[in-house]
């Protein structure tokens, strides 16, 4: 799979987007904002942290009894007459939409929000072949109209000011340059609005799918998701195979928790339960529903008990709100469509570690992530565990799933650090190599990779620890009154 | 093998084996209980507080009300339900009125340019409310579809003290919607739509309605 964005290596993307003040404030301003707003919406901390016990609970009952859901959540949606589609890639699942498309000789696709469909790089496939997608969540069409990508899984287009947007609106739309949130607002619904009517297919993300009811669930403000899943004749969800929970109570506290860890809201505008296709005499709704089950690497993820504890994920943002890291690189310059701490600990599976290597180490580990995380994901122990994958060889997690394990490590690193355990394990070697280092102490080079990028590399003293304790109670023995001083 | 067997099958033989599900514990969420008063002010809190607007009126002159607010807002056609009660009386009421009474009476197919161009505003009932979270409950059906609640600018909503729940979970439980069997649309409605896409500035009717007015019958 490609990713438009990896045009660069990472560290160079770092460097540009933190010497870019406009990104530097973009994204402090509204980090900053989105902090206190969640922080408004856990009055108690009590109800917080036992929610979260209990939401993280529903996540890993789901997972726990995953293919058995799957397999009802298929029966269901099917008896309700939704047809399910399952995927091993996001390319097969690209597939099966455009297949979908072809046979109602659709032409325009219209879409309500979905990471996965940016995961697996929808819009770029259907219209490669002459289908044209077109993004109604504001800020995804914000983002589309400049060709870019989500810089945030929430608020795609958060790495832009007004005056950037308006820019932006006025040149590709014609709009009126204006600071005027409201009519840029209204413009845009303008222009929706009349695609909305001609659109031929709705494609849609799915936020929970419940498996008692065979019912897709979807979270959103703005009306676009149930434009999205109304209007056009045929809607397509497509989501992540671990989206599945067992039963339609689970999604009451997974929902409360989703909104408030997101944007501090107690509840988003509407939550719209869908469970079939138009029934009989029914005036409105798609004729037709489709679900596209994708893996992409999520069956992977499942095999291991530590790494599982990533599929909890509910997609809410707050590990990125509260990221100091993502705060000052934004979005984009992790490279990949999931960014932040949840990108850190999911990219590395979907794209491979050879690809993501560098994201498990793009964490200071401060931890604000998992103390913030709605479904207790253990976000800072799943990045350590990532960083020992990334350099793993010998024995260590020999039965990987994970996907380039061993990607960073280098031929001469195993090699001196066998070295080093052999000569602290025999006293007579360790004695001649650190007497030798002693010696050839001038000899150490000034640049010791990336550690002295920004260090000055450490000087050996002139003896040894062990010299310097032997000489210091032959001091001592000889003048038994005089205390020893430090040397 | 097809990607589904293929996908199952590597769920089913996980390499750590199997999983055991742990016990989810919903008191957090059923203790939260109010009484009748308490939970009118937190819906009315709550729902306003996301820019929907709360008028109190009495079951005997809600009508009146409806008329004033129509009036003030300047709407000229009214989407109304042709069975469910308050479009009956809605309809009644306004018979002799100004505001042009509208049905949803086709298939959207036939009329989808006029809903989306010319329709000022809908009304309808809810099935029920919830009080935690300020949210209408509404299950669409052949009567009041589901773009009534959503193209118009304006979405009168009615409802009933009686008919607030503390919480959407509650809703679930005691309305019993696992075992009646889930609508082809349920929905939950708080406030009008809205968006912070454009730098975290809140602003209205970015898709759906701009104004959510909720009238509560008591």
């Amino acid at each position: 799979m490609s990713h438009n964005q990896v045009v660069q290596e990472f560290h160079p993307r770092v460097h540009e987007a933190i010497t870019n003040p406009q990104i530097r404030a973009n994204f402090r301003k509204a980090m900053d904002g989105l902090m206190d707003k969640r922080q408004l919406a856990f009055p108690s901390d009590d109800e917080l942290q036992r929610t979260r016990e209990l939401a993280a609970a529903i996540r890993l009952r789901a997972l726990s009894k995953l293919p058995e859901l799957l397999e009802k959540l298929e029966a269901n949606l099917t008896a309700n007459g939704v047809k399910v589609h399952w995927a091993e890639t996001g390319d097969e699942a690209c597939k099966i939409i455009l297949d979908i498309c072809n046979e109602k000789n659709a032409k325009s696709v219209i879409k309500g929000k979905s990471m996965v469909s940016e995961e697996m790089e929808l819009n770029h496939y259907l219209e490669e072949h002459g289908i044209e997608a077109l993004e109604s969540d504001l800020g995804e069409y914000i983002v589309q109209l400049a060709e870019e990508t989500p810089s945030h899984i929430i608020m795609p287009a958060i790495h832009k000011n007004t005056d950037q947007i308006s820019d932006l609106m006025h040149e590709k739309t014609g709009t009126n340059k204006s600071r005027d949130v409201e009519y840029l607002t209204a413009e845009a619904r303008q222009q929706l609005r009349e695609r909305f009517e001609k659109a031929d297919v709705g494609v849609s993300g799915v936020n929970f799918a419940v498996a008692e009811t065979g019912t897709l669930c979807l979270v959103e403000n703005e009306g676009n998701g149930r434009l999205t899943t109304t209007v056009p004749p045929v809607h397509i969800a497509v989501t992540g195979i671990e989206k599945v929970v067992e039963n339609l109570e689970d999604v009451a506290p997974l929902l409360s928790l989703l909104t408030r860890s997101a944007t501090g809201q107690h509840i988003t505008t509407y939550f719209n339960m869908i469970s079939s296709p138009r029934k009989e005499g029914e005036l409105d709704g798609p004729e037709e529903v489709h679900l596209v089950l994708v893996d992409s690497g999520r069956s992977n993820i499942y095999q291991d008990d530590e790494l599982l504890d990533t599929l909890r994920c509910i997609r809410c943002g707050a590990c990125m709100n509260h990221c100091p890291v993502y705060t000052r690189i934004g979005g984009h310059a992790y490279g990949y469509t999931y960014p932040g701490p949840i990108g850190k600990i999911l990219m590395p599976h979907l794209a491979g570690l050879d690809d993501a290597k560098d994201l498990p180490s793009a964490s200071s580990l401060c931890g604000a992530c998992g103390e913030v995380c709605p479904v207790k994901i253990p976000i800072p122990k799943l990045l350590v565990r990532l960083r020992e994958e990334s350099v793993a060889g010998d024995h260590n997690h020999d039965n990987s799933v994970v996907k380039g394990r061993g990607a960073k490590r280098k031929g001469m690193e195993p090699l001196i650090w066998k070295g080093w355990a052999k000569m602290h394990k025999h006293g007579g070697l360790y004695r001649t190599g650190t007497g030798l280092a002693t010696v050839f102490r001038g000899l150490v080079p000034s640049n010791l990779g990336a550690w002295t990028n920004c260090r000055t590399a450490p000087k050996l003293a002139k003896t040894t620890l062990h010299q310097q304790m032997k000489a210091r109670s032959q001091n001592n023995a000889a003048s038994q009154k005089k205390d020893g001083g430090d040397q | 093998m097809s990607a589904r067997d293929a996908i199952l099958n590597r769920l089913r033989h996980r390499r750590d084996g199997a999983l055991t599900a742990p016990v989810s514990d919903f008191a957090v969420v059923t203790e939260k209980q109010w009484n009748e008063t308490e939970k009118l002010d937190l819906f009315q809190q709550k729902i306003e507080s996301v820019h929907a607007e709360v008028h109190r009126v009495s079951k005997e002159n809600w009508l009146e009300k409806l008329k004033e607010l129509l009036a003030e807002k300047q709407v000229k056609n009214l989407l109304t339900p042709m069975q469910a009660q308050v479009g009956v009386d809605t309809r009644a009421a306004l018979k002799e009125d100004d505001v042009e009474l509208l049905a949803y009476d086709q298939p959207i197919e036939g009329w989808k340019a006029e809903l989306f161009s010319n329709v000022d505003a809908s009304i309808t009932d809810v099935r029920s409310a919830i009080a935690e979270t300020g949210s209408l409950v509404l299950w669409p059906d052949l009567d009041q579809p589901r773009l009534m609640t959503l193209v118009p600018p304006i979405h009168f909503a009615v409802v009933d003290a009686d008919q607030l729940k503390n919480t959407f979970h509650e809703v679930i439980v005691s309305e019993g919607w696992v075992s009646e069997g889930m609508p082809t649309n349920a929905l939950l409605i708080s406030g009008p739509s809205k968006t912070a896409d454009i730098e975290q500035t809140l602003a209205y009717g970015v898709h759906g309605p701009k104004e959510l007015v909720v009238l509560v019958r008591q």
